[in-house]
């Protein structure tokens, strides 16, 4: 008897030749998402005295289509970090459901959830690491804003590579192009954040939100803010920016020398 | 089978607005950390799970129904209902009478949760419908509520108003039975107060061991877990368990105020 | 694409399937029931679309069985969106779930391209749902009645069907309510105004 079981039922080698295998297969190599398909944009945060501030537009694009109107970004954890996303929405809801079994896990013990937003970041950034080495990344970079192990404000980010990276202000997508700069006029490096105030904050992020709707043309003028201090999380899901400026475009005419 | 019938009490009590699950728990050793080594374990977060018999085999237990309450969430994207738990669970145990190489497992658990009785909506979901809400929903229709089950070594499981077992199983019961669960008009509250007396009551019979009371509770959304399975809290605990004391210390004397509920019970025939 | 109303919710869909340029059915039926009262529009692969139509359609029967009540509209989604995440890189499917119960009503949930789900007041979805983002925008109103809902979904459809090449054919729709699934079919031949209910 044969005791390969691959040989069973193959024509006899001695007899027929050896067999080429690569009659076999069945289909290419196993491919990947290449390209995000439901895409989020921004999000931008800035830390405070106290806490952090987070805020992400209600957007959520198909291409350049404006396909999801209503898509809260800001996922809070524990009732203390906010994970701000942006990139695949079904990768978001992915690692939304992924925390949350971890925070069901979590409070099996009697102390309850103690992961905090440093924690938090930390894990995110393996799982990110680990799916992009599989060669199936997770296609988002995130925002994890809460407190860290000594209680002072927290605030980093995570992309689809598995880097980290922090900051006192932060921004994804566009907003690394656009609100950073502002946010980093307002709160330059040399004042303290003991300085800025809640409303410091909050003030910033609409100010930001503003300017990203002016010029991310994947953005909408809808969008969700979150405000994480000791007492826990505050969000609001149905801000819209506000005090927009357009009656300047009245005084253009032409694109040079006409003036009529 | 001789283990379960003789692990501390553990009852559990289906009231018109949560569970309630309670367990004697005998101290075994002054070394023993008071407060500690819990007995009662949560299963995602609406399910509580108390069980008499062997502790290991317990834990075992749990770790299962936290498994199937999460796979099912892998699969439904939300909480397992109750019913469905315990019939998982039930085919579970079962398993452990088939086979020569195990031995059927050495506890019968109580398991309690809520049903979320609100609209439920999808793990991680993104959007939220019309504002007004849905259109056609049935006003009233009567969905969730409290599910109390408890599963044996065979793997036998029934729903119950009121559960009990472990040594003092019998006098639960008896107590249990006073209560008239299936009307459906005790509160947890009262379930909490109901539930440290019968502990108490069956702790009677082993009267020379010491013993610390454990209770958990699952209320309904607006009720004070919010539909969570938790721990009762401190001075709830504190309170129900000197009632208890101070009813069974005035029985001694003359029978208590216990005596009306019985009769009023035999009226009713 | 499918929409909520005041006692439920309605699904419609054109009846063009193409292999490229050629039509390869002109009378599809894309409105596919997985439940009594969960149905779903599938665009996309009609062959990926299919299977995972059956595919949910068995584990909802089995659900229904297993615990002794029938499936909420969220389970449905929750199915077809485990499908058509873990299988995104082989799948071309965009499916509508839309869904009646008595707990929580008539719901509709969308899951594009990616995987995601979306829970919506209406949906719309496919190749001819590009020209009729202005319509649906402009026309919706929340709480319509069965006939304004009716109305809503066949004019938009009417809208894909004239200016997608993709669409057309007649207009099927299936109205999700306490009392049951009911189809309606409108006809080109008769500028769709009838004959309407066929059941």
């Amino acid at each position: 008897m044969n005791h390969l079981p691959e040989i069973w039922g193959r024509p006899r080698n001695d007899i027929y030749g050896s067999y080429n295998p690569s009659y076999l297969k069945t289909s290419g190599p196993i491919t990947h998402t290449s390209s995000p398909t439901v895409t989020g944009t921004s999000v931008v945060a800035v830390k405070f005295n106290g806490g952090v501030a987070i805020a992400a537009d209600k957007l959520a694009s198909y291409g350049s289509l404006a396909r999801f109107t209503d898509v809260k970004r800001l996922r809070v954890f524990a009732n203390s970090s906010v994970v701000g996303f942006g990139g695949d929405v079904s990768d978001m809801q992915y690692i939304d459901r992924l925390l949350e079994s971890i925070d069901i896990r979590e409070h099996y013990s009697t102390h309850g959830n103690m992961l905090n937003a440093k924690n938090l970041l930390t894990y995110l950034s393996k799982v990110f690491y680990k799916r992009r080495s599989q060669f199936n990344p997770l296609w988002n970079h995130v925002l994890v804003a809460g407190f860290d192990g000594n209680g002072a404000p927290f605030l980093s980010s995570a992309d689809l590579l598995g880097n980290t990276f922090s900051a006192p202000h932060m921004a994804t997508g566009f907003g690394a192009h656009l609100a950073v700069p502002i946010l980093r006029r307002l709160f330059p490096e040399e004042r303290p954040i003991e300085d800025i105030t809640k409303d410091n904050a909050v003030a910033a992020l609409q100010e930001c939100m503003k300017v990203l709707f002016y010029r991310d043309a994947r953005s909408l003028d809808e969008y969700s803010i979150a405000v994480i201090t000791k007492d826990g999380v505050e969000v609001k899901e149905d801000e819209k920016v506000q005090a927009q400026s357009w009656a300047f475009a009245e005084a253009i005419r032409g694109y040079g020398a006409q003036t009529a | 089978m001789k283990a379960v019938e003789n692990g501390g009490t553990a009852i559990g009590i289906r009231c018109k607005d949560g569970v309630v699950l309670a367990v004697e728990k005998i101290i075994t050793s002054k070394l023993l950390k008071p407060g500690a080594n819990k007995k009662i374990a949560t299963v995602d977060r609406h399910v509580g799970i108390v069980s008499a018999g062997l502790v290991p085999d317990g834990r075992h237990f749990v770790s299962r129904a936290r498994d199937e309450a999460s796979s099912w969430r892998g699969i439904y994207k939300g909480p397992i209902p109750i019913s469905a738990l315990a019939n998982r669970l039930g085919s579970y145990v079962q398993a452990f009478t088939l086979y020569s190489s195990v031995r059927p497992f050495g506890v019968t658990a109580i398991v309690g949760g809520w049903d979320l009785e609100d609209e439920l909506a999808v793990d991680g979901q993104v959007g939220s419908g019309p504002k007004m809400g849905s259109g056609g929903k049935v006003e009233g229709a009567k969905s969730g509520g409290p599910g109390l089950y408890m599963i044996e070594p065979s793997g036998l499981y029934w729903g119950y108003y009121g559960a009990a077992t472990g040594k003092g199983r019998q006098a639960a019961k008896a107590e249990l039975e006073k209560l008239d669960l299936s009307s459906g008009n005790l509160s947890i509250f009262d379930g909490v107060k109901e539930a440290a007396r019968i502990i108490y009551i069956a702790h009677e019979d082993s009267k020379d061991k010491d013993f610390e009371l454990e209770m958990s509770w699952i209320s309904s959304l607006d009720g004070p877990t919010k539909g969570k399975h938790e721990e009762v809290p401190r001075e709830l605990l504190k309170e129900a368990e000197d009632a208890a004391r101070r009813e069974l210390e005035g029985e001694e004397e003359e029978e208590g105020p216990r005596e009306d509920v019985n009769e009023s019970e035999q009226m009713e025939e | 694409m499918a929409i909520n109303f005041k006692d439920g919710v309605i699904l419609g869909a054109d009846s063009r399937t193409t292999t490229g340029a050629y039509i390869a059915n002109r009378v599809t039926d894309k409105l596919t029931q997985v439940h009594d009262t969960i149905w779903c529009c599938r665009s996309g692969s009609a062959a990926d679309t299919q299977a995972v139509a059956d595919i949910v359609a068995y584990h909802l029967n089995m659900y229904g069985i297993v615990n002794n009540e029938p499936p909420t509209t969220q389970v449905a989604a929750s199915l077809f969106q485990e499908l058509c995440y873990e299988n995104k890189e082989m799948l071309s499917a965009g499916i509508i779930i839309a869904g009646y119960d008595p707990r929580h009503g008539g719901q509709v949930y969308s899951i594009p391209l990616g995987g995601s789900l979306h829970k919506q007041p209406f949906s719309i979805g496919g190749s001819g749902s590009t020209y009729i983002y202005g319509y649906t925008d402009a026309h919706w109103k929340e709480n319509m009645t069965e006939e304004e809902g009716i109305q809503f979904v066949r004019g938009a459809l009417q809208e894909a069907i004239k200016w997608d090449g993709s669409s057309g054919g007649v207009i099927r729709l299936v109205v999700l309510t306490s009392k049951g699934a009911q189809r309606h079919l409108y006809l080109p031949d008769t500028n769709y105004t009838g004959p309407g209910l066929t059941n």
